[in-house]
């Protein structure tokens, strides 16, 4: 008698790859916009990031269809949000509320991997990254999706300070400028499009900062 | 007569076919202070006066932004008002969240009044106090209804609700035929001078009068108190110009309004 198996899975994976870096007074979000189905391209032009509150973007690689879920949830709670304490959420808080839902579905979860970036209420920037059940960390850059595994090392070597060892502690080498930091997404994601089949086609890159948000968008390999 | 034996309980009609407990709820609508809606073709205004209990005290929220399209004022109890502004604002998100569309406005406004009826007809309910103007933009174009606590519900050109609304309601109903093709800043001018009948001689200040706006391309919202002292101090010059008019209207108002109390016997105000 062996086990029964599932014929079915309701999840699937659409891949893609998402990087948030915070800076002191600005957050570069970027995700590309491929989307795939096993070794399929559905479309080259899909977007993953959305705009959760004025200074809170969210970037998600995963299952699509449980993204778009939850980004409509978190839209709907935003606006009860404001008409609750008229005034717009913080990064924190909305950070805090997508912890909060994706737990909610502990038993069946989002297949969604987050990434928020945004300004926190005193305008330096923010990043904050999940696992699919809401753990989550205010960290100074992250990485998600498919081409994650490349493109985290590559972060680390740039933006960590060199060695444990060395004192004072920095958070990163040399505090990265706004365009610097654009750079650094361009090439990371480059990089990850040469030997991640996920990862490709174009690459929407977006930045925000005190005096809003701003989109630019970048080729990349098509194959 | 037979009012005092039949009005203990929202379910036990009078004789003459009456639900004095739904009148009564009525009565409170015309006890809150006035606030009037008018509409173009493109447009909706509310307006509403704003009274304090005290010197010391905030102004009580009146109109309030139930979506991107839609805003409601009201009068009367205002606890009513805002737990029914919840209701709408949950109702609108809703349906947004499931259709990814604005709800339609008539839509919002019968679910109101269905909401208000069934309080008209449970022994351990009461009916809600509070009159809506609901003022609401969508496809079929810019909408101004008035819910009442009876659960009926009407879609106007013009009205004001509350007390001294009289004297609005006659300022409206001598100018509501060039509303449908008024611009905006004449139909917010119509509605300060609105305001400022029921206002019965005191001086109309933004301090005391709050105004807001849905439009087609225009969000609801309500505009702040300079934007609004701004416009009445450009329109307040007309007033000398004004015929001598409104004020025998106001007369006349004042002295139609004493009278009503007293016509207890008449048409009941929910079959209007």
């Amino acid at each position: 008698m062996t086990k029964q198996q599932a014929n079915w899975s309701p999840y699937d994976n659409n891949g893609g790859s998402c990087v948030a870096i915070a800076g002191a007074d600005y957050c570069v979000i970027a995700a590309d916009t491929r989307m795939s189905t096993g070794y399929n391209i559905l479309t080259r032009e899909y977007s993953k990031i959305t705009k959760l509150a004025d200074k809170c973007m969210m970037a998600s690689s995963g299952f699509q269809a449980d993204v778009k879920a939850l980004q409509k949830l978190l839209a709907a709670r935003h606006l009860i949000y404001q008409h609750q304490h008229n005034k717009q959420m913080s990064c924190p808080a909305m950070a805090q509320l997508l912890s909060n839902t994706l737990y909610y579905k502990r038993f069946f979860p989002y297949y969604s991997f987050n990434v928020l970036g945004g300004l926190d209420s005193e305008g330096k920037g923010c990043v904050y990254t999940y696992d699919a059940v809401g753990s989550y960390e205010r960290v100074g850059y992250s990485s998600q999706g498919s081409g994650s595994t490349l493109i985290m090392p590559f972060l680390d070597n740039q933006l960590k300070s060199p060695s444990p060892l060395l004192l004072p502690a920095q958070d990163a080498v040399t505090p990265l400028s706004e365009s610097e930091a654009v750079d650094l997404v361009k090439t990371v994601f480059a990089s990850a499009t040469e030997r991640d089949i996920y990862t490709g086609d174009k690459l929407e890159i977006v930045v925000v900062n005190a005096e809003g948000i701003r989109s630019e968008y970048m080729d990349l390999r098509k194959d | 007569m037979f009012r005092n034996q039949y009005d203990t309980d929202v379910t036990t009609w009078s004789p003459a076919g009456r639900l004095f407990q739904v009148e009564y709820a009525m009565e409170a609508v015309k006890q809150g202070s006035a606030a009037i809606g008018l509409r173009s073709k493109t447009h909706v205004i509310l307006a509403c006066v704003n009274k304090a209990s005290s010197e010391l005290s905030s102004h009580q929220k009146k109109i309030f932004k139930v979506d991107d399209h839609i805003g409601v004022a009201i009068a009367g109890l205002t606890a009513d008002g805002r737990v029914l502004s919840r209701y709408m604002r949950n109702e609108c998100i809703n349906y947004n969240f499931t259709y990814e569309s604005p709800l339609p406005v008539g839509r919002l406004v019968v679910q109101l009044a269905d909401k208000a009826q069934v309080c008209t007809q449970r022994s351990w309910k009461r009916p809600y106090g509070v009159g809506l103007l609901v003022a609401g933009l969508d496809e079929s174009g810019a909408h101004l209804y008035y819910n009442c606590p009876s659960g009926n519900y009407f879609e106007y050109q013009a009205f004001a609700i509350g007390s001294r609304s009289q004297a609005a309601k006659t300022y409206l109903e001598r100018r509501f035929e060039n509303f449908m093709g008024s611009s905006r800043e004449d139909l917010i001018k119509d509605a300060l001078i609105s305001v400022r009948e029921t206002l019965q001689g005191e001086k109309l200040k933004s301090s005391i009068c709050t105004v807001a706006v849905v439009g087609v391309g225009e969000a609801f919202h309500i505009l702040d108190q300079e934007t609004v002292q701004q416009l009445i101090d450009s329109f307040e010059l007309v007033r000398e110009d004004e015929p001598p008019a409104p004020e025998a209207g106001d007369a006349v108002a004042d002295q139609s309004e004493a009278s009503a109390p007293v016509a207890e016997e008449g048409a009941a105000p929910m079959d209007i």
